[in-house]
């Protein structure tokens, strides 16, 4: 079956920068999009205190497409909830394009996919992709593309007045990626997104959001549990480690901008599917 | 462009028969649906008349169903004129007594504080029945139509506040992160957000309280009221007139009934999506 992004090429004028764009480091240096210094997260319950984050330090330049991978626990969504804004850290500083998260949280910069596609179930796919357009309306940047146009990016033309409960888990969760960018973030956070999906659907979501984000040229964050999709996904990957949660290790991927699924057989792919297992053994 | 999930059902010609064989148990099982409750419905009244016929119960201990159903066509005047003031008393509370849970339960969804003061008082007043309630509003209110509306208005009230704050705070709480990155103001989480999740919830608690209405109205009417349904259960009963009786009581469970049949319609007109599906 075809992958849902064949046809994009007349879409590419939407992200006005050229393809390929990958390779961190090259160029000129670019400003980072996030960075954390010192970060400490703790939630207290009624008989103890988890220390979601430990002194994380971490920069994600600009435009680039960074994994998270890492037991349970060890503070991944939490990073990503510190960025969006939605949980304040007890110490340290985290800054994004050199401001508070608010700020970049109020200029719409951010857009958050959840591992729950949370779809409205009363609005079609399309009006679903419109929500991020009619809220804060003051607020809102309008993406280059329309909704209608970013359904179609995510493969999703002619199931614009399915509702919900009409659409596959994946067909859902791909309608959510393009909410999130219904609203021209400059960065997306990726929460598991494709957590709940069956390994065929996820792969080939894989890759169509790799073609995604070289299409938008946004920084990219994205959670998982899964070393392939870390691997195949990421040009880094921070592996984290647990209690209390911290940065592991920095992995940079060196693989081939174009990725298709035949890379996943691959000797590099391997070996570095191997390095991040390892790694993983001794969090 | 190609979509890859697009749902193509080709229906496949072999198949066909067996596909018209499962229509067919599909439009029977629609019928036994219907049939099932009629047969039960009649069975109940056979068996009342069987045991009235047999036992020989005295007319103004138990009427026989044939006697009741006379008495409803001789006084059908008098009947639908005692109907409608118990009608407009039922729609009035129902209206009164939803609009303010509704408002109640949105001011406590927004304020924890209210909703700890005030919901235990909630509960309390809930916890006194009906026919306690209704002699108090009667002293306050006297004996015109008001006493008999705030009744019905204080039955519906509690079923629609309970389900409305839990409906108002069953929202996915993803979906609430999602309005949260969004900058959405608390109005705009109300009314794109909790209203859409509540509905559900407020349509199984207007069910209730459409048949708690017409309770209320009748039960209001039971002191010194001298027109509605209420009014004429009383007399009746005075009176050892138990077809009249019978047939009064017939009258206010129609009308539960069509109010019942009526929130049903209305649900299934505004609702028409899967709730918890995405």
């Amino acid at each position: 079956m075809d992958a849902g992004l064949s046809g994009l090429s007349g879409l590419s004028g939407l992200s006005g920068l050229d393809l390929p764009r990958d390779a961190p480091g090259t160029g000129p240096a670019r400003a980072p999009a996030i960075s954390c210094r010192n970060l400490q997260v703790r939630f207290f319950t009624e008989h103890r205190t988890i220390t979601a984050l430990q002194g994380l330090n971490v920069d994600v330049p600009t435009g680039e497409f960074l994994t998270l991978l890492g037991p349970s626990g060890c503070g991944k969504s939490t990073l990503l909830r510190v960025v969006a804004d939605l949980v304040q850290p007890n110490h340290g500083e985290v800054r994004v394009f050199g401001a508070l998260p608010q700020v970049a949280r109020l200029n719409r910069d951010i857009g958050f996919v959840f591992q729950d596609p949370a779809l409205l179930p009363w609005r079609n796919a399309l009006q679903n992709v419109e929500l991020p357009l009619q809220v804060a309306v003051n607020r809102v940047r309008r993406a280059k593309a329309t909704p209608r146009e970013l359904l179609e990016l995510v493969g999703l033309k002619g199931n614009e007045r399915a509702y919900p409960h009409e659409l596959s888990g994946g067909m859902r969760q791909r309608v959510s990626i393009a909410r999130a960018l219904a609203s021209d973030p400059k960065i997306l956070l990726m929460d598991e997104p494709f957590g709940a999906l069956d390994e065929i659907t996820r792969e080939r979501l894989n890759e169509e959001l790799r073609r995604v984000w070289r299409e938008l040229g946004i920084t990219l964050l994205f959670v998982t549990h899964s070393i392939h999709e870390a691997a195949y996904l990421g040009q880094r990957v921070l592996m984290m480690a647990a209690n209390p949660g911290r940065v592991h290790a920095i992995v940079p991927v060196e693989l081939p901008p174009d990725r298709t699924p035949a890379l996943r057989e691959s000797r590099e792919f391997i070996a570095l599917t191997s390095e991040l297992r390892r790694l993983l053994g001794a969090c | 462009m190609s979509v890859p999930f697009a749902d193509v059902h080709p229906a496949p010609a072999a198949g066909d028969a067996e596909q018209a064989r499962f229509d067919a148990m599909q439009l029977r099982a629609r019928w036994r649906r219907r049939l099932m409750p009629a047969i039960g419905i009649t069975g109940l009244i056979a068996l009342w008349w069987a045991v009235v016929a047999g036992f020989e119960v005295r007319p103004f201990i138990a009427p026989s169903p044939w006697a009741v159903a006379q008495t409803l066509f001789a006084k059908r005047d008098v009947l639908l004129a005692n109907l409608l003031p118990t009608a407009g008393e039922a729609l009035g509370g129902f209206l009164i007594g939803n609009l303010a849970a509704i408002a109640v339960a949105t001011l406590f969804v927004h304020s924890r504080r209210l909703q700890e003061i005030f919901f235990p008082v909630v509960v309390m007043f809930n916890s006194i029945p009906v026919v306690a309630k209704a002699p108090i509003l009667v002293l306050m209110m006297g004996n015109g139509v008001e006493p008999k509306i705030a009744i019905a208005a204080l039955v519906c009230f509690f079923p629609t506040l309970v389900n409305s704050v839990r409906g108002l705070e069953a929202v996915n709480p993803q979906a609430m992160e999602l309005m949260r990155v969004l900058s959405a103001s608390r109005s705009e989480i109300f009314f794109k957000l909790r209203l859409f999740c509540a509905l559900p919830y407020l349509f199984s608690a207007l069910r209730i309280a459409a048949s708690m209405a017409v309770i209320g109205a009748v039960v209001g009417e039971w002191i010194g009221a001298t027109q509605g349904i209420g009014a004429m259960i009383i007399q009746a009963t005075y009176n050892f007139d138990s077809a009249l009786l019978y047939a009064a009581i017939i009258m206010s469970a129609c009308l539960s009934g069509c109010f019942f049949m009526a929130i049903v319609l209305l649900e299934r007109a505004i609702i028409r999506w899967h709730p918890e599906s995405a």
